[in-house]
């Protein structure tokens, strides 16, 4: 029944590309994230002339197909007179697209902490960055911490767009198999979306556990 | 920089572009009213008592929201094909987009469900009610209120993911029009740029509509 022509070279070309696949998400999740806390904090804390202009360049990140910000950027870096990896054109246009979503995030875990909570803590002689660190960012982050796996594993899928570009990753390693063996597709794409699930339904059942968890504690 | 912009060109495709826009919506549509009536089909049966049933439905579930959407287009347009089933790209594509639909709406109905008191039913019942009358004059409405505003951000998305059609070949919404006078004169940057301006504008007027819709609907 398992009569394939799918040979172990061609699996190890498949794991190669899920090996992009993570390190991508690791390098944009982790920029965008960086940036992301930066947005959410200027979005929560400063004045609305401040705030709104940050939040409505944000808001474009988040209201324009990845696609096309893919190709925008990609087309962009040439005109400036740059030169960029599509490599390192996905990570910057993930990364940009994760802190839109992150700064959202951010912004709600900082207004979920009660106001009283924060004045209390200056009112005992805590600075403003000692209110953010000591006081803000805990009480936060069991707000924040649930959201923010399903970004990451939200940006670990759409890694899969970056193949437009030019930038091998699993899904476009799987097309890559299916062009040279076009007769057994399925078979294919099924190993390629397996270790896609692999990767993201583990976390994701973690994610909804510590929230579950968290929530019962309040 | 030494690049000069041809913006009329670019302004001059408005028009193919703004029906591409018209297809771009119609697939979103499409997707959202099917993946909707999917959904809530599938949020019942994670209910059943039935262990297939919840197998079908949790499974569909899963796939749907721990794969990328490409990869469910993919299947649509390449694997599908392996057991007879020939989708075209315009068909694949309105595939993939309600399959994940589906799974996500599902997953946000079966919570809105839960909203919904079991006693209410109960109540409804001993009016008299039937179950299929109890379920769409009194659970329906209360879920649909619930689940309005995450409906409205998957609206959003099916747009946002209509424009992955162009990878498997279609060519007639925003971003196929936009591709293909891409390639006729690579004035990549400002085509996909008018494309981005547009999709921003369609995202914008669903989400302000949906807010109008909520507004007029949910007052009381």
């Amino acid at each position: 029944m398992l009569d394939t022509a799918l040979s172990l070279n061609d699996l190890r070309f498949l794991m190669l590309g899920a090996g992009w696949t993570l390190l991508i998400t690791a390098i944009s999740v982790t920029a965008g994230t960086l940036l992301g806390v930066l947005f959410g904090v200027a979005r929560a804390q400063t004045p609305v002339w401040v705030s709104l202009p940050i939040g409505f360049v944000l808001d474009i990140f988040r209201s324009v197909p990845l696609l096309i910000q893919l190709v925008l950027f990609n087309s962009f870096i040439p005109i400036l007179g740059l030169r960029a990896t599509p490599f390192s054109v996905s990570c910057l246009v993930l990364a940009l697209y994760t802190s839109a979503y992150c700064s959202e995030i951010v912004r709600g875990g900082v207004a979920a902490v009660p106001q009283t909570t924060r004045r209390a803590a200056r009112s005992l002689g805590m600075t403003w960055g000692q209110d953010m660190v000591e006081i803000v960012f805990p009480l936060a982050l069991r707000v924040m911490f649930p959201s923010w796996i399903g970004l990451t594993l939200g940006v670990m899928k759409d890694t899969a767009l970056v193949a437009w570009i030019g930038v091998i990753e699993l899904l476009k390693s799987s097309q890559i198999l299916i062009t040279r063996m076009p007769s057994e597709p399925l078979f294919i794409l099924g190993i390629a979306g397996l270790i896609y699930f692999l990767i993201s339904f583990p976390i994701s059942r973690l994610g909804a556990r510590l929230e579950r968890k968290w929530r019962e504690n309040d | 920089m030494n690049y000069t912009f041809h913006w009329r060109p670019a302004f001059r495709a408005l028009p193919e572009m703004l029906a591409g826009s018209l297809v771009t919506l119609q697939i979103a549509v499409l997707s959202m009213v099917i993946g909707i009536a999917i959904a809530v089909l599938l949020a019942v049966m994670t209910g059943s008592k039935s262990r297939w049933l919840r197998g079908i439905a949790g499974t569909w579930i899963e796939v749907a929201r721990n794969t990328p959407a490409l990869f469910q287009i993919y299947i649509a347009y390449f694997g599908l094909g392996q057991i007879g089933i020939h989708l075209d790209s315009y068909l694949a594509l309105l595939a993939g987009i309600t399959f994940n639909n589906a799974g996500y709406l599902a997953e946000t109905f079966r919570g809105g469900l839960r909203a919904v008191p079991q006693t209410q039913v109960r109540a409804a019942r001993s009016l008299g009610f039937g179950p299929i009358a109890a379920f769409r004059l009194i659970v329906l409405p209360q879920l649909f209120r619930a689940v309005f505003h995450p409906m409205t951000n998957q609206m959003v998305w099916a747009i946002l993911m209509t424009s992955l059609g162009v990878v498997v070949g279609v060519n007639t919404d925003l971003t196929g029009v936009t591709q293909e006078l891409n390639v006729r004169t690579f004035r990549t940057f400002e085509y996909f740029a008018i494309a981005a301006v547009l999709y921003y504008l369609i995202a914008k007027v669903v989400t302000l509509g949906a807010r109008l819709i909520a507004w007029r609907l949910f007052r009381y």
